[in-house]
Order: C-alpha cells, then sequence, then structure tokens
C-alpha cells in the first residue's frame, strides 16, 4: 500500500490545474437552458482542444490514454476549480463505454472522435411513459425492413435529459415482441433529424427545459444503428448503467469540492448558523468525512480494478452513497443560509432540487438497495 | 497511489482469521460472560504462540516490527469473532511503547497489558492486568499491577470487566506526543474492530433472513428486510477504506493521521452501531433472545462505540481541524 501519488500522477495533477485553473469559465447559465447549452457546448470544444475533453480515452478517439487514477486526478481538479456541469457527459460517460465495449471498428471510429469533439451531442432514451424503474417494460418497437436494409422504430421516450439540445439519441427498442421482457430487446443509435422524430423539451423541478419527451413515428434508422447484437440490447444496456451507477457519471472530485464549498458557507455564517441550530456545524462535518470516505472508497475500488477484480453491482453502492451525499450537503447549506434560503437566484437552492434527482436517476435507490441486497448480500428475489 | 495490501498482511489476516474461527467461535464469548475473568482462555494463548501479541515490537525486541498497517486487519478479524480480551490495547497501544523488561512476557501472553486513555475512565479487563498503559499530567505512563487500587465496574458487554483505577507509583514512558499517538493508535484499533463487528453482525443477519419463512417465503426475500441489510452494508463500504486509509497514515507518520483516525472511528462507530439496529430489527424476536449469539457482537459493538472517543468526540476533533 502506498497512497501518495506518483510522480506522473502529481505531474499530470500540476499540469491539469494549471490548465483549468486558466481556462475554466465561471457564471455560465444553466446548461439545461437553450442559451446555457450553447455556451457550455463552447467550453466542451475548449476542453477538447486541450485533450481534457476525455481523458482516459485513447490517443486516436482524442482521449490521452490516462489511467483510471489520473481520470479521478482530473476530476478532483475540474471540480476544484469550478467546473461547471459536463453537458455532454451523457455520451461520454454512458454511451462511450458501451461503444469501446461492443462496438464495431467502424461504430468506433465514426462516433467516438465525433463525440469528444462535440459535433454529435447524445441523449439517453431508456425512460417511457410505462417504463421506468421496470425499464424491461419498454414498448417502443424496432420492426425488421429487409427491402431497406434496417429497421422501423416506434414509440415514445421521456425524461430525456437535455434531449431538446441533442442531436443522437442511445435508446432500448423492442425487435422481438414475443420473446420474454428482458430479451427481444436492441440497443439503437438514432439521429434526432431522421425522418419522424419528433423533440418536445419540458420544464425539470427547477422549471429549466433540462428534460425531453422524444416521439418516434415509423423512424427508418440503418442496420449500423444497432450496437452490440440484435436482440441482446438489455445486456448491452446493464453494462452501460453499471458504469453510470458507479464512480464515472459522479465522481469524487464533484462532492470533496462541494463538501468544500460548504466548509466555506459554515466559515462564513458560523456565528448566526451555530447560534441558529448547534447541529449545522455537524452536519457540515460529516458531509466533509462522508466525501472523504467517498474518495477512499473509490481509491480503494479503483485499485482493485487495475489489479483485475471485477466490480459489478457493488457499483449500486457507490451511487446510492454518493447520491444520498449531495441530498445531506445541499440540506446542510440550506440550514446554513437559513431565511436566506429561498431567496434569489441561490446556487445552493438550485443545487439542491438537482440533488434531490440522484436518488432517482440511474436507477432509483430503492432498487439499487435491491440490487444490493440479491446481488452483493445473496438475499433471494422475489 | 496503490490502496491494497499486501500478499503478506493478506495471509496473516487469513491465519489469524482461522485461528480465532477455530479458538473463538461464539460458544468461547458467550462463556466468558460467565467465567472469572471475562477472557478467552485457550484463544489468547494460540495468538501468542503465532506471534500476534508481541507483533507490533520492534524486531530487536523479539516482535515482528508491525505497523499499524500490517496490525489494522488482524484487529478486525479479533472484532468479528468479538475475542474477549483486550487486544486493541494489549497488542497495538502497548507492545509498541513496552519497555524491554516488559515486553517479552507481554508478547508470549504471560503478561496482560490493558490501556485506559483520552480521559477514559474505566480501564477493560483491568483485574486481569499484569500492566496498565495510562496517562499522568500529560505523560504517558505505565503502572504496574500491584500499585493499582481498583473499584469494579459493569459493562452492558458482560466480558468486558472493567474497573476505575488509581495509583501512587508510574513509570514514565514517553511524553504528550507519544501519549497522543498511543491514543490514536487505540482509536484506530477499535474503528478496525467496530470493521469487523459490523461485518459478523452482517453475516449473521444475512444467514438468518434467508432461513427464516413468514408468510411461506424466506423473510430476507422482502424489499424492508433488504433495504436495512442494503443500507448496513453501504455503512460498511464507506467506513472500511477510511479505517485502512488512516493506518497507513499512522504507519507512515502523517501529519494529518489523527483526523484521519477520527474520521475512522466516527464511521466505524456509526457503522456498527446502525448494523446492530438493523441486524436486530431482520432478527425480529430472535435477536432479543439472550439465548441466541447476535447480542454477544451488538453490546460488543455498543461498548466499543462509545470507547476511545465515540463518533461525535471524533467529528468534533474533525471539525476542529477543517472548520
Amino acid at each position: 500500500m502506498d497512497l501518495r501519488f506518483t510522480e506522473r500522477e502529481d505531474a499530470f495533477r500540476a499540469e491539469c490545474r494549471e490548465w483549468l485553473g486558466a481556462n475554466v469559465p465561471h457564471g455560465l447559465p444553466s446548461g439545461d437552458t437553450h442559451e446555457g447549452f450553447a455556451l457550455h457546448l463552447d467550453w466542451e470544444r475548449a476542453l477538447f482542444e486541450a485533450r481534457y475533453a476525455v481523458v482516459s480515452w485513447s490517443e486516436e478517439y482524442g482521449g490521452r490514454g490516462a489511467t483510471p487514477m489520473e481520470w479521478l486526478i482530473f476530476e478532483e481538479e475540474y471540480y476544484r476549480a469550478g467546473g461547471p456541469q459536463r453537458v455532454t457527459q451523457n455520451g461520454i460517460f454512458l454511451l462511450a463505454p458501451t461503444v469501446f465495449d461492443y462496438g464495431t471498428e467502424a461504430q468506433k471510429d465514426h462516433i467516438l472522435p465525433r463525440m469528444a469533439r462535440g459535433d454529435d451531442l447524445w441523449c439517453q432514451g431508456w425512460s417511457e411513459p410505462g417504463a421506468g424503474s421496470d425499464l424491461a417494460g419498454i414498448q417502443s418497437k424496432a420492426v425488421r425492413d429487409d427491402d431497406a436494409g434496417g429497421w422501423r422504430l416506434s414509440g415514445q421516450k421521456t425524461w430525456t435529459t437535455r434531449g431538446a439540445f441533442c442531436t443522437h439519441l442511445f435508446g432500448l427498442f423492442r425487435s422481438d415482441p414475443d420473446a420474454e421482457r428482458h430479451r427481444g430487446l436492441t440497443y439503437f443509435l438514432v439521429p434526432l433529424e431522421a425522418a419522424g422524430v419528433t423533440v418536445r423539451g419540458f420544464g425539470r423541478l427547477d422549471g429549466d427545459e433540462g428534460f425531453a419527451e422524444v416521439f418516434l413515428d415509423d423512424v427508418f434508422v440503418p442496420d449500423d444503428a444497432v450496437l452490440g447484437e440484435v436482440h441482446q440490447g438489455w445486456s448491452v444496456a446493464m453494462a452501460t448503467t453499471s458504469v453510470e451507477r458507479g464512480l464515472t457519471l459522479r465522481s469524487p472530485g464533484r462532492f470533496l469540492a462541494a463538501a468544500d464549498r460548504l466548509v466555506h458557507l459554515y466559515r462564513d455564517r458560523a456565528e448566526v448558523a451555530d447560534a441558529a441550530d448547534p447541529t449545522l456545524r455537524d452536519a457540515v462535518v460529516r458531509a466533509w468525512i462522508d466525501a472523504e470516505a467517498y474518495r477512499w472508497q473509490t481509491f480503494l475500488t479503483v485499485t482493485r480494478m487495475t489489479e483485475g477484480d471485477n466490480v459489478g453491482s457493488e457499483s449500486s453502492m457507490t451511487k446510492i452513497f454518493w447520491s444520498e451525499l449531495d441530498v445531506r450537503i445541499h440540506d446542510a447549506a440550506l440550514g446554513l443560509l437559513g431565511p436566506d434560503a429561498e431567496v434569489g437566484d441561490n446556487l445552493w437552492m438550485k443545487g439542491y432540487q438537482f440533488a434531490l434527482s440522484g436518488p432517482i436517476y440511474a436507477g432509483t435507490n430503492e432498487i439499487q438497495r435491491n440490487v444490493i441486497a440479491e446481488r452483493v448480500l445473496g438475499l433471494p428475489r422475489r | 497511489m496503490r490502496f491494497a495490501f499486501t500478499e503478506d498482511q493478506i495471509e496473516f489476516r487469513d491465519a489469524v482469521r482461522d485461528l480465532l474461527a477455530n479458538e473463538c467461535p461464539p460458544s468461547v464469548v458467550r462463556l466468558a460472560w460467565d467465567n472469572a475473568d471475562g477472557r478467552s482462555g485457550a484463544a489468547w494463548t494460540a495468538l501468542a504462540e503465532m506471534g500476534v501479541l508481541g507483533a507490533g515490537a520492534p524486531e530487536d525486541r523479539g516482535g515482528l516490527g508491525f505497523t499499524a498497517l500490517d496490525l489494522v486487519l488482524i484487529a478486525e478479524e479479533t472484532g468479528y469473532a468479538a475475542l474477549p480480551e483486550p487486544f486493541v490495547e494489549h497488542a497495538v497501544v502497548a507492545v509498541p511503547v513496552l519497555p524491554d523488561t516488559a515486553v517479552e512476557a507481554a508478547t508470549a501472553g504471560e503478561t496482560l497489558v490493558t490501556a485506559a486513555l483520552g480521559g477514559a475512565a474505566y480501564v477493560p479487563y483491568v483485574e486481569s492486568a499484569g500492566l496498565v498503559l495510562t496517562e499522568e499530567d500529560d505523560a504517558l505512563v505505565l503502572v504496574a499491577g500491584d500499585q493499582l487500587v481498583i473499584r469494579p465496574e459493569t459493562s452492558v458487554d458482560g466480558t468486558r470487566r472493567l474497573g476505575w483505577i488509581e495509583w501512587d507509583e508510574a513509570e514514565i514512558l514517553g511524553d504528550a506526543t507519544a501519549l497522543a499517538a498511543a491514543f490514536d493508535r487505540g482509536a484506530l484499533g477499535t474503528a478496525a474492530q467496530l470493521v469487523g463487528l459490523s461485518r459478523r453482525m452482517l453475516d449473521l443477519t444475512v444467514g438468518y433472513v434467508q432461513e427464516r419463512e413468514q408468510f411461506g417465503v424466506p423473510i430476507g426475500s422482502f424489499q424492508a428486510v433488504k433495504h436495512h441489510l442494503a443500507d448496513a452494508r453501504i455503512a460498511l463500504e464507506f467506513a472500511r477504506p477510511l479505517v485502512y486509509r488512516a493506518a497507513w497514515s499512522m504507519s507512515e507518520g502523517e501529519p494529518d493521521a489523527p483526523v484521519h483516525v477520527s474520521m475512522a472511528k466516527a464511521l466505524a462507530s456509526d457503522a456498527a452501531t446502525l448494523t446492530s439496529r438493523q441486524a436486530l430489527q431482520c432478527h425480529g424476536a430472535m435477536g432479543y433472545s439472550f439465548e441466541y449469539d447476535l447480542h454477544l457482537y451488538m453490546k460488543r459493538a455498543w461498548a466499543l462505540a462509545a470507547s476511545w472517543g465515540d463518533a461525535a468526540w471524533h467529528r468534533a476533533r474533525v471539525g476542529r481541524a477543517i472548520l
């Protein structure tokens, strides 16, 4: 065991810190609005030009071939510098790992560099009006069109994050209506400009148009729009959701930075806050310790992964921990703000509303607790 | 950065695990509730023979030169077994700083050494102890058993025979720095035991809910039960890395090691307390029965969660460092 970073890791951190410190934009409007999304894209492209957009990818696709540890270091530095939300995250962190694992060479060569550059912007088409936690209840259909050499897609996706601003959707469609629920699904890559696609944005809890519903009416896509094998979409998608639940979507750096901001907020308001509610100080300390715990649990996990251990369902523990930590951090901040919590454009109230989505998206925490009980602890399924 | 133990450390841990599985099953812990000294008997002798008790002593004094990092996994196993001994006090806190004259007997298990630091009022297993490591005027001191005036006290854990002590003469072993380091070794070792206890209570409960049937099915198939145990498993998952990290920091003499120890003890205490609640609830009336083993582990967890600084004490120490 050696918990010091290597010279190479320290050098990489220093390089990231210098560049991010000089280049991170501050005060961008929400990336979940039309105006804000465009400004975030400028930032994403600047990241790409400096080869920071996808550090863990190999160089041929626009990355740096960074190790998992270096990727964590980049994330720590990104959020430490106050870097904004990554509006390209659903492509980079959710679709790309699946393309690396299941894509053909042609798919990789076409999809990944365009994604890294921000030419194609991907949204996730999992949820449907009738398929949320019960994801296998997907009804959207894919019908084979042999004459045209492809598939015809019909149905409705919803709660699609930033769907109104993206150019492409990755999602699951029922390709074999006679198969058992988890079988008979196929993973498709769909350009949103294709004929028959209608996208309608709608507001999230905070009012930003960060959600969309996507209607597909007999949309033709060619055979190379299939990722992985036909009818194997469930297992292909599960590989993605496991990544999403785990550390890539929300690495420790984000929460270390949030806990640090919370500490500063406490220092600014300690006198008033301690008088109003003496437990707030303890809440701040708890949040800070928990962010540290997530950081070290991740280093432990990454070491295990690097040495060949398989971490699968354990990522459900990570997802629950960071999502509930995020709520606790914001709870504490609102407590410190007291009557100011409701006022104006304060970022903590905005962040609180976003934090509340964490226990819901990427598989609700209730579903994750079932996964932990059944696959980590080995308890019987119903 | 490599956050993993060496093969040697894992092998030693496994050997201790096997030894304790044989020598310290629940029946031994239960027996210790009612015997004269609250202790394990053969398990302690076996640990001495294996070299575990003196492992923390320098090699030139007959030990193995084990650091806090080498000892942390072993302490965790003694927690898992609820070994009814002052293992942390003896092997983790005292042995590394005992004078030459005392090391040999402590290593052989002939002299039991216990400890009370950080303002602790009660000393565990003090009536069996030949030596007590404690504090006086900001110094780390060693008191011989025959110098002690002991006022016995009971613990919620029937094996932990406590005593409030007074003494006349003590040997000074170290200054305030040595005293602080000894306290941190105790908090760290206890945190590791709490991690082990959490694992044990979780294992017991995961086993029970798969066997116990109600409404014609194992109660472990019910979501409410699953979610209780998932929460305990999560608490364990995130406490354990902080314990190992604190062990590394102590071994390396990192300046922030005391803060790391406090984070570890706070989360380990909370994890064990939560796990005891979930374990009891999932066991229902069975867990509430004195004849059933769960309480042996729960009560040790409660006692240790409150010892060497409870979670609130350690969070306050973290708070002073960061706020």
